[in-house]
């Protein structure tokens, strides 16, 4: 049997790729990184690196770097909260997580943005549970009815409780990592089983141009210590905060790269670390920073291209919009980034739901990109031989009138040849019309009502008492004596 | 007398933000003894003016309209100290604190809206980055400032310019200085809802609004 041609999109050729990756060594060696953690510096500066300290910034050698790359893993591994079901995040395989951190979510009914509250998190943290082509939850929305000094915590408080997937998420403070950690231990059981089996990938995002911020580099090294996966998200945004030219910008992307997960190493050898970033073409009209542009998602599928070149598992945030509404610019750039993300073979794609500059959710929106990235993975299985021959033996009795509806070889493969979207409209007019002459986000919006009857996975109760002692403390901590109820939704 | 070649040169090398070519003709008035308040308004602003147009237009994007103002803070460093020695202002828009509110580094926005504040004739103290609450309300005391411009970027932070605002009216400084609040995050009703004074969505517009707040 003939295997399928893996579809793909590989941007940068073989000699400006190399150009890249031999600039941004340079980068790191000529010009230096600027981190201003201490603990960082100091792992740094044993390790050989020159610093100077006045600018916080830190010379890294070539060496140093490659050394890094050979202790980092090339797979890391994920597993949802029960611990059965195993991701692996490396090679070619994708997965998708929901756009993160949204501050507002786009009201259905009013089509205009608000700000979330408790009851949006759980209703994101239970549909993103229920869509098949989402992998993995994501702390997606910041919640307003808790301080916005413990939303980072908060949101995993919530997200743990009513999704069973793996979580995406990341840290607003340095000490938001204790609680946050703990939580995790608590699902868990221990430090070690988590280290086991990463419930969750830390994000952290280096600030353009070329800088690691205490926050930041202290992500990367607590993240690095208790073996949870360190994202990687880079994102110069070009002419603004890095270089315009497409591969000016990769090269800043990749060296700001290479130096956390020289940190990550430093921090913990061996330590889980993903090649991600959100960097953006910079609208110099309207100084904004579109991720629904193509130009973005070109950089996105080249430093991906650059991270698969080191052996690193890879991150992007595609298939979101810049859309305002759920709209056709909503769906033509959340389909080519999720369509272009899943041919560059990106192991980790952030964005489903996601619009408005990063800024909003869309819980419709998350339902209709539900099915893009179904679209989107059954591309990448490509075209395979199924029977041998093809279908030379269907023909054997051939008459102007065969059909093949009823012949068992079409009952055999129709549901593995093609996949059945569910919001995206196939129905005839009349049945359409029939139906209420709905638009695709009211589907979307009648699916989600569905979805919140069904009952919800859920979690231990013993794990959920200690989930909350943890958000409580850290609460308290923070000035905020009761957590808001979540009461029936 | 300054010929009207002079002073549409003037206007050109701003338009273009040709800063060679305009810190030439700085050093040339000065060199000349020109009029240097004319060469100013009718010479230099008149050029930033027509930047700010063609940006509003759409002819002229962001590197454009930047360099253009660049150009004009270049200008200004070169003819301030010679105002100064002839005991001569320039025209003042304002003064201006502005700065990106603690625990937020992020400062292009802030950056660009500095830059044009300036070149239209705002007296421009940026503060930079990740500036406590107490020193926008301490440098605007200090240096009696009109407007207190503030930009963040991240929700966790847009949050103080809200606290900023407080902070004034519980010292009775509320009258005193006129706020502006900016960033990705930040909108008009923000704005509204925290007392602010105004919201811009860009350099552009915060020029304008810091214009008509300052003349009132």
């Amino acid at each position: 049997m003939i295997k399928a041609l893996r579809p793909q999109y590989k941007p940068l050729s073989e000699p400006l790729l190399k150009k890249i990756l031999a600039e941004s060594y340079e980068l790191l060696e000529k010009y230096g990184v600027f981190v201003e953690n201490k603990e960082a510096k100091k792992l740094l500066k044993q390790a050989g690196a020159q610093i100077n300290e006045k600018e916080n910034r830190v010379f890294i050698k070539q060496e140093l770097v490659e050394k890094a790359l050979s202790t980092s893993p090339s797979t890391v591994e994920l597993y949802d909260r029960s611990g059965e079901q195993k991701y692996k995040v490396g090679g070619d395989n994708i997965h998708f997580d929901p756009g993160s951190a949204a501050v507002t979510v786009l009201d259905h009914k009013s089509k205009s943005q608000r700000k979330a509250t408790t009851k949006d998190l759980v209703q994101f943290a239970k549909i993103t549970d229920k869509l098949d082509n989402i992998d993995f939850q994501s702390t997606g929305i910041i919640s307003s009815d808790v301080p916005e000094i413990i939303g980072d915590s908060y949101r995993l408080y919530i997200g743990l409780q009513y999704s069973e997937k793996p979580v995406v998420t990341g840290t607003f403070r340095v000490e938001g990592f204790k609680p946050m950690f703990d939580m995790l231990v608590a699902v868990r059981g221990s430090e070690n089983n988590l280290r086991q089996k990463p419930l969750a990938i830390f994000d952290a995002c280096p600030s353009p141009p070329l800088k690691w911020s205490n926050l930041t580099a202290q992500s990367l090294i607590d993240s690095a210590r208790a073996g949870i996966p360190s994202e990687l998200i880079s994102m110069g945004m070009t002419g603004a905060t890095s270089p315009v030219t497409l591969a000016g910008t990769l090269v800043q992307h990749t060296a700001e790269n290479l130096s956390g997960l020289v940190i990550c190493q430093l921090a913990s050898k061996g330590s889980p670390v993903i090649f991600g970033g959100s960097p953006s073409s910079f609208d110099m009209r309207k100084g904004t920073t579109p991720m629904g542009a193509i130009e973005t998602m070109m950089i996105d599928a080249a430093y991906a291209q650059i991270g698969k070149h080191l052996n690193l598992p890879t991150h992007a945030y595609m298939g979101l919009s810049d859309s305002k509404l759920n709209d056709n610019q909503a769906g033509l750039e959340s389909g080519i980034g999720a369509v272009l993300a899943a041919l560059a073979g990106i192991n980790v794609i952030s964005g489903p739901g996601m619009m408005d500059f990063e800024s909003c959710q869309s819980l419709e929106k998350l339902v209709v990109d539900n099915e893009i990235c179904g679209m989107a993975k059954r591309l990448i299985r490509g075209i395979s031989q199924r029977d041998e021959p093809l279908a030379l033996d269907l023909f054997k009795d051939i008459t102007p009138e065969t059909q093949f509806l009823s012949k068992p070889n079409t009952r055999k493969w129709y549901r593995q040849e093609h996949i059945f979207p569910d919001v995206i409209d196939r129905d005839t007019y009349d049945e359409w019309a029939g139906k209420g002459n709905k638009s695709i986000s009211d589907r979307a919006a009648d699916k989600i009502e569905e979805i919140l009857k069904q009952p919800v996975s859920l979690i231990d109760s013993d794990i959920q008492k200690e989930l909350k002692k943890v958000m409580l403390s850290d609460a308290k901590n923070n000035g905020l004596s009761t957590l808001p109820k979540v009461g029936s939704l | 007398m300054i010929k009207e070649k002079q002073l549409s040169d003037m206007k050109q090398a701003i338009v273009q933000g040709n800063k060679e070519k305009a810190e030439k003709l700085a050093r040339q008035a000065i060199d000349e003894n020109l009029d240097l308040i004319d060469v100013i308004e009718n010479g230099f602003v008149p050029g930033i003016q027509k930047a700010g147009d063609l940006w509003e237009k759409g002819e002229y994007f962001l590197p454009e309209l930047i360099s253009s103002a660049e150009c004009m803070k270049a200008v200004m460093v070169l003819l301030q100290p010679e105002l100064k020695k002839k005991k001569l202002t320039a025209k003042s828009q304002g003064k201006v604190i502005i700065g990106t509110i603690e625990g937020d580094i992020h400062d292009i926005g802030k950056n660009l809206v500095s830059s044009m504040l300036s070149a239209n004739g705002f007296d421009v103290i940026d503060l930079g980055a990740d500036v406590k609450l107490q020193n926008f309300i301490k440098t605007a005391q200090q240096e009696k400032a009109d407007l207190i411009c503030v930009s963040s970027l991240l929700t966790t932070t847009m949050i103080k310019q809200k606290t900023l605002v407080e902070l004034l009216k519980s010292k009775n400084l509320y009258r005193q200085f006129k706020v502006l609040v900016g960033g990705a995050p930040v909108n008009k009703k923000w704005a509204e809802d925290i007392g602010a004074h105004g919201y811009a969505e860009n350099a552009m517009s915060a020029t304008k609004l810091a214009k008509t707040l300052t003349q009132k």
